[in-house]
């Protein structure tokens, strides 16, 4: 996904050599502190559960990732063959495509806590 | 879509008779179930680790997609779909011809426990609709789980995996699919997660037990609604190309008896066994010592079958094939040329190699795909060496039964040790075979001669002879019979018998030689007494016309002299005939 902005790629360019220095590189991770999340969200047509799983998540996401944060409604019914390649078995599943490495939640997100374990974030959240 | 699917119990079967079935294609396990597996229904495998559930599977597909027109979808969520295609490709599979063929389609579901976090309501439509979308590639008619146990092992909300489950098989019934489920064998049940107890309506358990050191794999038809079936544990086999079920129980004693006849190979044993050899599709068992000639005889057999143009198997259990083939062509049987042109298969292999029922399932296995005519056990008695002599024989006798359900001639040889009791030994077999040969040695005057003898030949007359007979350059020769008053000669008291025979016969024409001689001898002699007779009668007439001055001739002379020049002619006609040298004309 292209989330890097013009001028990301073109700064190696210009300072190629200097990179190996650490000053320069914590520079730059400290210039993006904001990773954009990328979640799926897979389900099979807007049923009563898919409706509540996307509600659910749109509340975590607002609540953990406010600004940082993009999510894509795959319907399997129009896509079958993502079902196959994503590896997707329990309706609705969730899956954080970024940052890596890939995670899957599988239900109606009800419990928000275990979301939150899920995906990684309870940690992070307890820090900030 | 699937979710709006009603969620159907299963469907009761209306017809109790000719539940239909999808042929599995099996060796043997067609012949267990009568006719297959439920058409339109899932079938549960279970059985422990290794037990061949995954192949069997497979086979199921792969069989239904060549041989049936049924194409089939195979999920697999333990194996990936490159170590399926690498592991079947043993038994002769090739699953991605298939799956290029659009014959079979391959779905690998990844499900990791730890990979997952569940939270809430969900529902497994995610892998519907990966099955309608493969069922729908391929149209098929077939599916196989390789594991769904998965299911349970990755999911933590069990409630919802059987409930799905139920689902699902309810579609595949509604769709008409025949399902095929595979489970490990669970303790103190079925399978693990009880399975069997609402996705099946046939349950087949596979095991592998070990005994003597040696594993056969077992399986068993333990449920199948509304259909009859064998209840035993039939021993099989993975083969080269595929499972092979031996359906022992299942040979029914409904065999066809043909009235046709095929050669011994053995040109006296035939006219011994009412002039025409074996019956065709009989058993015949050669039986005798160490060194009595039963390999020699079998291999006349083999010989004269392949002689016919038709094929013969020969399991050797005791020599390999270039000993056998060395052997026997020192007493000018040629197998070797039989076998280079396809005729005759070797199928040697040490009994201890394999378990009982291996061997004799290979043998079967042989038969069914090779289609010989007759088929050579030799010898069978070797097999007693891996298993205990009830199983041997029962198991032989499955074979032999099987030999001739299909119409096969079978021709055994068994080894019998002068200190155990033969009869002892194979009752069991010996009763079950048609012919039985009896071949001995006899030690008399300091010689080791060779006999044998029909014990028996059901519905055909034999000859109750006890025969020598010698193995020659040409084969076995069966000796013409010299029984004297109470005894069979052999060996040199035979020579010696012919001998004196033969001098009889001599002196005998000696005799009629001299008593001709002495015909012709005496007819000499009379002849020249007729003769001078003769010319004693010229002589008289002679001086009567001398003495009567110019009278006439005794009109009477003449004729009395052609009559007796006649005689002589025909007493050396006779003589001719006789077959005498021919006299000399006087």
């Amino acid at each position: 996904m292209k989330t890097s902005p013009a001028g990301a790629g073109g700064q190696p360019l210009a300072t190629g050599p200097q990179k190996s220095t650490g000053t320069r590189r914590k520079a730059i991770t400290v210039k993006r502190p904001v990773e954009t999340w990328s979640l799926e969200l897979y389900v099979a047509g807007l049923t009563p559960g898919a409706r509540l799983a996307l509600a659910n998540l749109k509340a975590v996401c607002k609540e953990h990732l406010a600004g940082r944060y993009q999510i894509e409604v795959v319907d399997l019914v129009k896509h079958p063959q993502l079902a196959r390649g994503e590896q997707i078995l329990a309706l609705p599943t969730l899956v954080r495509r970024l940052p890596q490495p890939l995670r899957q939640v599988v239900g109606d997100l009800s419990d928000t806590q275990r979301v939150l374990v899920g995906l990684n974030l309870a940690p992070n959240a307890l820090r900030s | 879509m699937i979710s709006r699917m009603p969620n159907k119990k299963p469907a009761k079967v209306s017809r109790t008779f000719n539940l239909p079935k999808a042929a599995t294609g099996i060796q043997g396990l067609d012949a267990v179930t009568g006719g297959g597996l439920p058409k339109g229904r899932p079938t549960l495998i279970c059985g422990g680790a290794g037990t061949g559930k995954t192949l069997m599977a497979m086979e199921f597909l792969v069989r239904g997609a060549t041989e049936y027109g049924e194409p089939g979808v195979f999920v697999s969520f333990e194996e990936r779909p490159v170590d399926l295609v690498a592991n079947v490709a043993s038994l002769g599979f090739h699953l991605s011809k298939l799956q290029d063929q659009k014959k079979l389609a391959v779905d690998y579901v990844h499900l990791e426990r730890s990979e997952i976090e569940e939270t809430g309501e969900y529902n497994l439509e995610g892998l519907f609709i990966r099955l309608v979308s493969a069922i729908d590639s391929v149209k098929a008619k077939r599916i196989a789980f390789d594991s769904l146990e998965s299911l349970y092992a990755g999911l933590q909300n069990h409630a919802v995996v059987r409930a799905e489950l139920r689902r699902l098989f309810g579609w595949l019934k509604d769709r008409g699919i025949s399902a095929v489920i595979t489970a490990e064998r669970g303790e103190g049940a079925l399978t693990r997660y009880a399975l069997e107890e609402y996705v099946a309506d046939c349950v087949i358990l596979l095991d592998h037990r070990v005994a003597d050191e040696v594993s056969t794999r077992y399986l068993r038809v333990i449920k199948y609604r509304g259909t009859s079936h064998g209840t035993n544990e039939f021993p099989f086999l993975i083969g080269e190309s595929g499972l092979s079920v031996l359906p022992i129980t299942s040979v029914a004693l409904d065999f066809a008896a043909s009235r046709q006849r095929i050669s011994s190979g053995i040109p006296h044993l035939d006219e011994m066994l009412g002039g025409k050899g074996y019956y065709r599709g009989s058993s015949v068992l050669i039986a005798g010592n160490p060194g009595t000639g039963k390999t020699s005889f079998a291999a006349s057999f083999a010989d004269s079958i392949c002689r016919s143009g038709q094929r013969c198997l020969y399991v050797a259990f005791e020599e390999s094939p270039a000993q056998l083939t060395r052997n026997m062509g020192s007493i000018g049987i040629d197998l070797k040329h039989w076998n280079d042109k396809g005729l005759l298969k070797f199928y040697a292999v040490r009994p201890t190699a394999r378990g009982l029922e291996e061997h004799l399932l290979t043998i079967w296995d042989l038969i069914v795909r090779w289609r010989p005519e007759a088929v050579v056990l030799d010898p069978i008695t070797n097999l007693i060496s891996i298993g205990a002599l009830q199983s041997v024989t029962r198991m032989l006798m499955r074979l032999i039964v099987y030999i001739k359900s299909r119409g096969l001639t079978g021709v055994c040889t068994a080894l019998l040790h002068d200190a155990a009791d033969p009869q002892l030994s194979f009752t069991g077999i010996a009763s079950a075979m048609d012919t039985r040969l009896m071949l001995m040695n006899q030690q008399a005057n300091g010689e080791h001669n060779r006999l044998f003898y029909i014990m028996k030949s059901r519905g055909a007359a034999h000859s109750n002879q006890i025969r020598e007979f010698k193995l020659t350059d040409r084969g076995v020769q069966i000796l013409d019979v010299y029984n004297c008053p109470g005894q069979v000669l052999t060996g040199s008291a035979r020579i010696a018998q012919e001998a004196v025979e033969r001098d009889e016969k001599a002196g005998r024409h000696k005799v009629l030689e001299k008593q001709r001689r002495e015909l012709v001898e005496r007819e000499n002699v009379i002849q020249e007494q007729i003769r001078v007779l003769g010319d004693l009668i010229e002589a008289g007439a002679g001086e009567l016309e001398r003495s009567i001055p110019g009278g006439k001739s005794h009109p009477a002379a003449p004729m009395r002299r052609k009559k007796t020049r006649m005689k002589p002619r025909i007493v050396a006609a006779h003589v001719n005939g006789a077959n005498a040298p021919s006299p000399e004309e006087p």
